[in-house]
């Protein structure tokens, strides 16, 4: 995605009221482009550094769960995808999903880590309905994969001329369960737990606090969204919960150590990211800049008041009493030079095997568009960015002789604009690629002019089923090939101009 | 020879079933079971039945009544742990080695009490009482107790099976089935093997499935195997034997059923004798016969050195460290949401499990997971937890060096002392029970070893006396093969139990215990 982000400046910009503080003028908060302490403004304080972390939960894409057979599947009804260990029925073991196993290795050398060959699973304890084993089995001692990096690209001064590429350390990612989904009826004083979810496989990604705002939190987790459907781990769609992302805000001096942090749930959309971040920048400068001081608490994004509350039920600091995992022996990975000669490739996870088999990453795909095709860098996000468009573009292309360079112009400004402006998706486009490149051959040949082609596109959205050749005829666009048609017209033209 | 009476038409599946389940009926004073599967037994018994006239075996195991422990799912059949929390709990899966024994026609007669979640060792702790040791009313006890007065209520003499497996012990000891499952975690096979002169094999981590077996310590746990003679249990091992794709802490490696060869000549083994097993408390009785046996073996020729496992006297701490923390953790499932036992208190979530809780785990359960939460507390998991599981490295070590520097086999005692009278036991508490008879069987489970108790003799007292036998990491062959020559020496006699005469005078006729192999 490209996040316009700006060479701002912190500044306090709401009023102090009672509850949440709606802040009156919705400032997008930023940082300038080299990330680092940012000027105070006319306030005349000391500047602040923001801290930004994120912890990244990515529901793994596969049939079945982490441990046990039971399916995987968004929105059925209420507790049929529950196995006997899903459900904790005493005796029962978890055995691992190679899937889950495979998506996690992807996502690892997808975001540059070190595969660790071998690594262990853990309990960590505390007690939740939605949790029916009284325990979550993670990674915490030695995690699948650590030590990568994910690069994002933002751009500068509003211009989307001007891109930085920006880059976030990854510090691991670790394989983990899901818990079952608690639905609170506070009417009749009952939870109703869901378990269809329990068990289902995540990846948490951990990112480094390398940011410092919410334009960069937000690129940041929307380019990993890419590369996980990309690589198919994960569907990352957040307002399926299929991606979550948990935000650690601080901020200080430049100079000083880190301040105390919060962190941030409860965020359902990358939009609401960029806006939770900045809000809790924005209460924490203010907090400290009144002599406050920040507690090491979790906080909720409330996103119809777009402000952060704390959480309620947070009574002191879990204990998860972590022990290893007994029934799960240590995961081993092999590579190509570790694999034993007389293994079959079916039966271990090997790592090389799954790199030679990655596919293009967006940067990798970006870079081939602009270099096929000739469109600019900001044009190539803005194509990876919209489910479809590349391949609604180059069919477009394959079909057309106007250059590419050309074509990116129709697809961004009028095919884009217009399905934004009806909430459509590409699939859902009433113009296929067939009929954009029959339209734009017209124009090409110069058959119409590009007014009249905007005009026949406008027809073309209706849906009607008409070609774009048959709407010329019927308007009577046709661009007048004929010179001494034309002559005439254009004397007419000078003739009634000289009766005024 | 149960199973060659069977094939020969001697006997039927169905009468053999019948038989035992009376004979369950007529000692039910013994409280060995805790749920009898009587129309399921029969319907089993009788397909059996219909594959012996069909001349279609499943196996050795077709149409042999069985029992087990009631801490292992059994779709259908109650299965409790012993424990209100489990109450009524009907499970809709067999554990695997359950469907294993059934699907080779084994007769499943019922569920044997225990100690609740198999934490104990006097099988005294269960929410359905304790279990009487049927040698409590054998002729060979009754002849050597001291005459009491009139006045005095006989039963209260009765003595311990020991455990936590005691309701599998009783049940093999009472020839009410051919053989049982118990588990093994602590010595909990062992033990009420040794106390009820039965045959209780551990096998070797990893060997056998745990997917069904409701956990007690999950690194250290294996179901258990309790028969009459060591032949049985060989079969009955060939059976449970295998890698499990559902338990991914069983071996990938393929396992071979085996035959026993009875052995002859015994030159080329040499056994050890830890010095460290000579424990405080071991009674001079059973010093005298573990001096024996180890005669035995060097007269036979057998090669017979003592060896040292120094890390042994730690072996009881770190177990209580590490199986308290396995505890808490294996418990933490147990709130009442999804099954067992929910209190009706529902001020609020909490507020349930906590009495769902306290109202479902007996003291014993309590404290352990008290316990364990305690040393996972991350300012205590380093000195606690992680120190134990190092000290368990040490005194699994302490084996591998022992059978490097030679030695095939361990022979040492199983139990302190024989049983001991029910109202003696319960004056101290489950955990100083607990500490004082795991000493000589714990460390095996520490290691992950096989090891098996043999009836060796009576005592003093006429009661049942075992040794305990260690083998090799997956040498179960070898192990059973040294046991069943053992065996065949000491000639262990045949419990007298008026009820099983009643039963089936048949069985004494045997020189051995009756056997079905």
């Amino acid at each position: 995605v490209v996040a316009r982000s700006c060479a701002g400046v912190w500044r306090r910009a709401w009023q102090r009221g009672g509850g949440c503080p709606a802040p009156r003028r919705q400032q997008a908060v930023a940082c300038n482009a080299r990330g680092g302490a940012v000027p105070a403004g006319k306030s005349g304080l000391a500047p602040w550094v923001p801290v930004v972390g994120l912890e990244i939960h990515a529901q793994i894409s596969s049939n079945s769960k982490l441990f046990s057979g039971s399916q995987v599947q968004f929105a059925a009804p209420p507790n049929p995808l529950v196995s006997f260990f899903d459900a904790s029925l005493p005796g029962t073991l978890p055995v691992i999903n190679r899937r889950c196993v495979e998506a996690a290795v992807m996502t690892g050398l997808a975001l540059n880590c070190s595969i660790n060959k071998k690594s262990l699973f853990d309990r960590k304890h505390y007690f939740y309905a939605d949790l029916p084993a009284g325990y979550q089995i993670t990674q915490q001692r030695v995690p699948i994969a650590v030590n990568g990096s994910l690069s994002y690209s933002l751009c500068i001064d509003n211009k989307m001329s001007q891109m930085v590429t920006k880059t976030v350390r990854i510090k691991q990612i670790q394989l983990e369960q899901d818990s079952g989904k608690s639905l609170h009826d506070d009417t009749r004083s009952q939870t109703l737990v869901d378990l269809n979810r329990a068990g289902v496989g995540l990846m948490e990604v951990v990112m480094e606090p390398d940011m410092c705002c919410g334009e960069e939190a937000a690129a940041a987790v929307r380019e990993l969204q890419l590369i996980l459907q990309t690589l198919g781990s994960s569907q990352a769609v957040m307002a399926e919960g299929q991606l979550r992302v948990d935000a650690n805000v601080s901020v200080h001096h430049p100079g000083e150590p880190y301040g105390v942090r919060t962190e941030v749930k409860n965020i359902n959309s990358v939009r609401f990211l960029a806006k939770a971040v900045d809000y809790e920048i924005q209460r924490q400068i203010e907090e400290l800049e009144n002599g406050g001081t920040i507690l090491n608490e979790t906080r909720a994004f409330d996103s119809k008041l777009g402000c952060t509350v704390p959480m309620r039920d947070k009574e002191g600091k879990q204990d998860y009493r972590f022990m290893p995992e007994p029934n799960l022996p240590p995961l081993i990975l092999y590579d190509a030079k570790s694999l034993p000669a007389n293994m079959n490739h079916q039966q271990v996870v090997n790592i090389d095997w799954i790199r030679e088999r990655l596919p293009d990453l967006p940067s990798v795909k970006r870079a081939k568009l602009v270099e096929q095709y000739g469109i600019l860098p900001e044009h190539s996000f803005t194509l990876l960015n919209e489910d479809g468009l590349t391949e609604f573009f180059e069919n477009v292309v394959k079909e057309t002789q106007m250059k590419p360079k050309k074509v990116i112009g129709w697809i961004l400004n009028d095919l884009l604009s217009y399905l934004k402006q009806h909430s459509l998706t590409v699939k859902e486009s009433p113009v296929s690629s067939f009929l954009l490149a029959d339209l734009l051959n017209l124009l090409e040949k110069k058959e119409i002019s590009s007014t009249a082609a905007k005009q026949v596109l406008a027809e073309l959205w209706k849906g009607e089923g008409k070609s774009p050749l048959e709407i010329v005829k019927e308007k009577e666009l046709e661009l007048i090939q004929d010179q001494k048609e034309l002559e005439q017209i254009c004397q007419a033209v000078i003739d009634g101009q000289k009766n005024e | 020879q149960v199973s060659a009476a069977l094939k020969e038409g001697r006997v039927t599946p169905t009468e053999l079933c019948q038989r035992c389940l009376s004979l369950i009926k007529s000692t039910k004073f013994l409280n060995a079971y805790i749920t009898v599967a009587e129309e399921a037994a029969l319907k089993q018994a009788e397909e059996s039945e219909k594959r012996y006239r069909g001349g279609q075996l499943l196996g050795v195991l077709d149409g042999i009544p069985i029992a087990v422990k009631d801490n292992f799912n059994t779709a259908g059949i109650e299965t409790t742990c012993a424990s209100n929390m489990l109450k009524g709990y009907v499970p809709p899966y067999n554990a695997t080695v359950v469907q294993k024994l059934l699907d080779r026609g084994a007769v499943l007669l019922g569920k044997t009490n225990l100690d609740e979640f198999a934490m104990g060792s006097g099988s005294t702790d269960g929410v359905f009482g304790p279990v009487r040791n049927p040698w409590s009313y054998s002729g060979q006890y009754k002849e050597k107790s001291v005459p009491k007065s009139h006045s005095e209520d006989k039963e209260s003499n009765w003595v311990i099976t020991g455990g936590s497996s005691g309701g599998s012990a009783a049940a093999v000891s009472s020839f009410t089935c051919f053989a049982a499952l118990g588990s093994d975690t602590g010595g909990s096979t062992r033990n009420p093997a040794a106390h009820c002169g039965v045959v209780g094999l551990k096998p070797t981590y990893g060997l056998i499935s745990r997917h069904g077996l409701i956990p007690l310590v999950n690194s250290m746990d294996v179901p258990g195997i309790l028969t009459r003679c060591v032949d049985d249990a060989a079969v009955v091992l060939g059976s449970l034997a295998g890698h499990d794709p559902k338990d991914s802490t069983t071996i990938q490696d393929n396992f071979k059923p085996f035959e026993l060869p009875s052995l002859t000549d015994v030159s080329k083994l040499s056994i050890g004798i830890p010095k460290e097993y000579h424990a405080p408390g071991l009674s001079s009785e059973i010093l005298a016969l573990w001096s024996k046996a180890a005669d035995l073996f060097k007269n036979a020729g057998a090669r017979v050195i003592e060896v040292s496992l120094p890390h042994t006297r730690y072996s009881i701490v770190c177990y209580h460290v590490l199986c308290t923390a396995e505890v808490a953790s294996n418990m933490a499932r147990f709130d009442g949401l999804e099954y067992g036992h929910r209190s009706d208190m529902n001020k609020s979530t909490e507020s349930m499990y906590a009495a769902t809780r306290r109202e479902g785990f007996n003291d014993v359960v309590r404290g352990r997971i008290l316990s364990g939460n305690y040393f996972l507390l991350k300012q205590n998991y380093e000195n606690y937890f992680i120190k134990a599981q190092k000290v368990r490295r040490l005194i699994a070590n302490d084996f591998v060096k022992a059978f490097e520097s030679g030695v095939d086999v361990l022979l040492t005692p199983t139990t302190l002392s024989d049983a001991v009278p029910y109202m003696e036991f319960i004056k101290e508490d489950n955990r100083t029970r607990s500490t004082q008879d795991d000493i000589l069987t714990q460390a095996a489970n520490m290691a992950g070893l096989p090891a098996i108790n043999v009836p060796t003799a009576l005592s003093e007292r006429g009661l049942p006396v075992g040794l305990q036998f260690i083998g090799r990491s997956f040498q179960e062959k070898q192990l059973l093969t040294v046991a069943k020559w053992f065996e065949k020496q000491v000639k262990f006699p045949v419990i007298q139990l008026e009820e099983v005469k009643r039963h089936d005078p048949a069985v004494f006729q045997h020189q051995k215990s009756a056997s079905f192999s």
